[in-house]
């Protein structure tokens, strides 16, 4: 059986994280690196860095976080936000990076998706989606959830898998933020459609949400940061609840 | 004594995370260094091949380097080589992927892709997860697997996997919904692994360690 994957994501400004964090001893708390150690000595699956940098510079920078996390993490990582250039994944990826997510610029150029799978394989592409319902529609909206667009959320996700993406990170932006539970009829439906793994991300509370998911739904991660970062939820502790449901979990 | 500490080299063809692979060198003290020159293939103590994305844009990007020659060369005259994930399925014969053609022919066998559907439910592809290794014929011991327990977790990204003519070579067997794969091959001077070792944990580093030990590269 595979093991599911746990996934905490750190925002990243200017090279920092900028979440609130309260793990025990850390020096720094600000420092993306360090914390994606704790992370990953906690036993995290693999880690996701999202970077918000809204300055021209942020590509420096960006590298730069990519680099030192790379030489300190020997677990996978991600890197998303404001890659819209096969320039911008190249660099990225020999700075040390194991997959990138995209989600805006792949909406507004769907050709993005083919140019990165064509350059670097399907596997280091992952299509970051944010859906929100609009009259009983789930449709697809970018910035954060506060611009809607025409796609309808199951339509695009299909398109982003025929255009080569190799694995989708879906959010309800409904379920984020709530720590209500994820959306699993929508999550499971998009994992029975499409033939690549599936990341469950928005809305996760406590370690029953984790579970329901793994349980319910055919997702094969789920992605969480506010209920990692104050330590509500200790990634030891959620991985021995799963397996207690014999949900397969890499212990 | 610095000057003769054995010299490994990681072959860049441009495609996959040379970073990670030389991070996990330096960390476990192989003096490695990132190279796409014949000169330092056939010069090298031993070679990394490492490598995602497509077998056929690697085999042409090591061709228009004209690196298939020397690399061959090296290999054959006993110079350890280790294969990670891409760079595994190199070694071997040729792919079914469509025009993708020869590989490397150091060992004999196919490359495959994972099927769509098994038995009517479907397979998802590529595979992304940490998954189990375990043991076919191939004992560990003495192999750069000595300090794994059976069944230890790897971390897997691919679509495709190699199939070898002869089961001599295969050193772990890993299961991905129902299809057993080969996950690791120990052939004589060819190491090779279809997950990455370097992003597998102190577990992980412990391959790129004993892997070295084994040469009296560190």
């Amino acid at each position: 059986m595979l093991s599911k994957r746990i996934i905490p994501c750190l925002d990243v400004k200017d090279g920092r994280t900028v979440k609130g964090v309260n793990f025990v001893d850390l020096k720094d708390a600000g420092d993306p690196v360090e914390l994606a150690w704790q992370y990953a000595q906690q036993g995290a699956d693999e880690l996701v860095f999202l970077d918000i940098t809204a300055t021209h510079e942020r590509r420096g920078t960006t590298i730069e976080m990519v680099k030192s996390v790379a030489r300190q993490l020997n677990i996978p990582f991600t890197i998303g936000g404001g890659i819209t250039t096969i320039a911008d994944a190249e660099a990225l990826l020999n700075s040390g990076a194991d997959k990138i997510s995209i989600n805006s610029a792949a909406v507004r150029n769907p050709k993005l998706i083919e140019d990165l799978a064509k350059a670097f394989g399907v596997q280091f592409v992952v299509v970051a989606v944010d859906t929100k319902l609009v009259d009983g529609k789930n449709m697809v909206h970018l910035n954060g959830g506060r611009l809607i667009t025409e796609l309808e959320t199951e339509d695009w996700i299909l398109k982003a898998e025929s255009l080569g993406a190799g694995e989708i990170l879906l959010t309800s932006m409904d379920h984020d933020g709530t720590k209500n539970g994820f959306d699993c009829s929508l999550l499971d439906k998009v994992a029975r459609s499409i033939n690549i793994p599936v990341i469950a991300s928005g809305g996760a509370g406590k370690v029953e949400h984790f579970t329901e998911v793994f349980l319910e739904t055919g997702v094969d991660a789920a992605l969480a940061a506010s209920v990692f970062h104050f330590g509500e939820i200790p990634i030891p502790y959620l991985k021995s609840e799963l397996k207690k449901h014999n949900i397969p979990v890499r212990l | 004594m610095e000057s003769t500490k054995r010299k490994v080299v990681i072959i860049d063809y441009q495609l996959g995370n040379l970073f990670s692979v030389k991070q996990a060198c330096d960390t476990v003290g192989i003096n490695a260094e990132i190279s796409s020159l014949k000169k330092d293939i056939l010069d090298a103590d031993a070679l990394i091949l490492p490598g995602v994305g497509a077998f056929i844009e690697a085999m042409n990007n090591l061709k228009k380097l004209d690196l298939i020659d020397a690399i061959k060369d090296t290999v054959n005259n006993s110079t350890p080589i280790f294969g990670i994930c891409l760079g595994q399925q190199l070694l071997f014969t040729e792919s079914e992927e469509f025009g993708a053609g020869n590989g490397l022919d150091l060992i004999p066998g196919m490359i495959k892709r994972f099927p769509e559907e098994l038995n009517g439910k479907k397979v998802k592809v590529p595979q992304i997860a940490w998954n189990k290794i375990y043991s076919s014929s191939q004992e560990w011991d003495k192999t750069p697997l000595t300090e794994l327990q059976k069944d230890e977790f790897m971390y897997f990204i691919h679509s495709y996997y190699v199939k070898p003519t002869l089961n001599d070579c295969i050193l772990t067997l890993t299961d991905y919904d129902g299809i057993e794969f080969c996950s690791s091959i120990l052939d004589r001077n060819l190491f090779a692994t279809q997950f990455h070792p370097e992003k597998s944990g102190e577990k992980g580093l412990s391959i790129y360690r004993n892997w070295a030990k084994n040469y009296n590269l560190i």
